[in-house]
């Protein structure tokens, strides 16, 4: 996997908003490597925040975030009970930077979501380290730099974005 | 409001253990005005911390019951709460949401204005009379009532609400509780979780201070603590009580299993997190004794102070502030308070504890969100089912966490305040 290119970053990034949307979510969760990290900063914090030292919305290890995929599959999981339905574009996908073994790149979104009848929009940048594996990518962080202010009247992030 | 009430907004009867609020408080348009001004520009409203503004120069603009503040530290190291409105022609004058100015412009004359609110000058003043600048219609102006309790700093829109200290009343000692957490002060953290729920803002006041609804409501987030804690140590609301603490404060004490970073250890942290949180309590146990520190380290607190402020001493320490847009819609601002001397170690605990609980992305909030989002649309029944009961407790000699005394203290003084004339709108005062 040494010479990814944006194609096959693109089909990576689709085929992730296919399983959210879908709600595959432990199948989702194994896109991402044993020491990933999942976050969203608070919209009034600068892009490279440190979660340590600052307030997030979401701040999630691997861990966790394994958590949170088995909380939002049950059904005491109320705030996405019954799920809510989704759709993700994902656009303006470039590969900003080349390591050994891994690529930065970044990618906007606009995530609708709807539930008892109203619809939200989420909009935003994700940012992606993604490993490179013999059989494809691997999520070693995922960013997501939410536009517009505060998450009004959106409420909250009960999806993953 | 007008006296003719189609229904009285509460049914009490404490010989029966009646008390019951009207589902039409939430819906009604009529309520939501009268909340403007019988609640909102008649209470004292917080505005926020000291330490958010630690510099001369310092300013945040902020929303407070649909006012825009200017919040600054002035040059002279003062906390100034002003009306973010040009004096001249009513222009919002601050546009930005924080930052460090030695002066404000208005843009639109081109005015400019101190951080003490005072003008400085204004383009043509050869046309002003001498002394317009000294004239006190030309500063922008500060809100009625400014004052602070431990760095808690709350505004008031009525000029003759009594002294912040006198309407803490028994809310007072509890943010003492908390504040003597540490002796080098304490401080927001950066990053403001800001938020919305398409639901009656009174919803989140119960909410808050609801011990009864953990269990149920917040089912997948107790499947995790018990996974990460010894949950034989602690059992949910151990040993705990709600008090109304007077003028519609209230609040709820109680043991919990999850941990406290000042000061309760849990497995999940290791053996670096145990001797850390054992150094921070017996500072605590040298500088208040044995009693006051378990009483600091070892409880929970979810404090109400009436009408929209929300400090919980829970498994972080939060400060939250939420603002009626509509009968149906409320924003709502929360920040994480911290002390100023914790290490980098505890201080990303309590991060990391925080956002597992509370917030927008949390394992709990959102279906705290999602059940006051169907309590609204249960109240599109309301017309016919109009009754909620908050009567959980009533009578007993003292209120446990999960009673609903403390919804009863509010819902006491809303009433008092929308309906000062008596017998107008309940048919007995009493709680």
């Amino acid at each position: 996997m040494q010479s990814a290119n944006r194609t096959e970053v693109e089909d990576f990034l689709f085929n992730e908003a296919e399983l959210l949307d879908q709600w595959r979510l432990p199948e989702w969760l194994t896109l991402f490597t044993d020491d990933a990290r999942y976050e969203v900063p608070c919209t009034d914090l600068p892009a490279d925040a440190s979660s340590d030292v600052n307030l997030f919305y979401i701040a999630d290890d691997r861990a966790r975030l394994g958590e949170r995929v088995k909380r939002l599959m049950k059904r005491t999981a109320h705030a996405e009970f019954p799920h809510s339905k989704t759709s993700r574009i994902v656009g303006n996908v470039r590969i900003q930077s080349r390591r050994e073994d891994e690529i930065d790149v970044t990618s906007v979104f606009q995530t609708l979501r709807t539930k008892d009848g109203v619809t939200d929009l989420y909009f935003g940048t994700n940012k992606y380290r993604l490993a490179l594996r013999d059989d494809g990518f691997r999520i070693r962080e995922k960013r997501c730099l939410l536009g517009g202010e505060g998450l009004r009247p959106s409420g909250r992030i009960s999806i993953v974005l | 409001m007008n006296a003719e009430q189609p229904q009285p907004a509460l049914l009490v009867d404490p010989a029966q253990r009646i008390f019951k609020v009207a589902r039409r408080n939430f819906v009604d348009p009529e309520i939501f005005r009268a909340e403007k001004e019988m609640i909102f520009d008649r209470s004292w409203l917080y505005l926020g911390h000291s330490s958010e503004l630690p510099k001369p120069g310092d300013f945040i603009t902020r929303k407070v019951a649909g006012r825009g503040i200017l919040f600054t530290r002035d040059s002279k190291g003062q906390l100034r709460a002003l009306l973010n409105t040009c004096p001249h022609r009513g222009a919002q004058v601050c546009r930005e949401r924080k930052g460090n100015a030695k002066s404000f412009q208005c843009f639109y004359h081109g005015w400019v204005f101190g951080a003490d609110g005072k003008l400085r000058s204004q383009p043509g003043e050869a046309s002003y009379p001498e002394g317009f600048k000294g004239r006190d219609t030309s500063n922008m102006q500060p809100v009625p009532r400014f004052e602070t309790y431990r760095d808690f700093n709350f505004i008031s829109f009525d000029s003759n609400i009594m002294p912040l200290v006198d309407y803490l009343a028994g809310a007072k000692e509890y943010l003492d509780v908390i504040c003597d957490q540490t002796d080098a002060g304490m401080s927001i953290v950066a990053g403001s979780q800001e938020y919305s729920i398409r639901a009656n803002w009174k919803l989140l006041t119960e909410n808050s201070i609801d011990g009864y609804h953990a269990a149920t409501t917040h089912a997948t987030y107790f499947d995790i603590l018990m996974s990460s804690t010894d949950n034989l140590a602690t059992g949910m609301g151990a040993g705990g009580y709600g008090y109304d603490l007077g003028n519609g404060h209230a609040v709820l004490e109680y043991g919990a299993p999850w941990g406290r970073p000042v000061a309760q250890w849990i497995p999940g942290w290791g053996e670096a997190g145990k001797s850390e949180i054992g150094r921070i309590y017996d500072n605590l146990v040298a500088r208040h004794g044995q009693e006051r520190a378990d009483r600091i380290a070892r409880r929970n607190r979810n404090l109400f102070i009436f009408p929209n402020l929300v400090v919980n001493d829970i498994m972080a320490l939060t400060v939250r502030t939420y603002f009626p847009m509509a009968p149906d819609y409320m924003v709502i601002n929360a920040w994480a308070l911290a002390p100023n001397d914790e290490s980098a170690w505890a201080r990303k605990y309590r991060l990391n504890n925080f956002l597992e609980f509370l917030g927008p992305g949390g394992f709990a909030t959102p279906d705290d969100a999602e059940a006051l989002e169907h309590c609204q649309r249960g109240f599109e029944n309301s017309k016919e089912a109009l009754w909620n009961d908050i009567s959980k407790g009533m009578g007993k000699e003292k209120a446990q966490h999960d009673d609903e005394l403390q919804m009863r203290a509010f819902w006491t003084q809303w009433n008092k305040q929308m309906f000062p004339a008596p017998a107008s709108g309940i048919k007995s005062a009493a709680a």
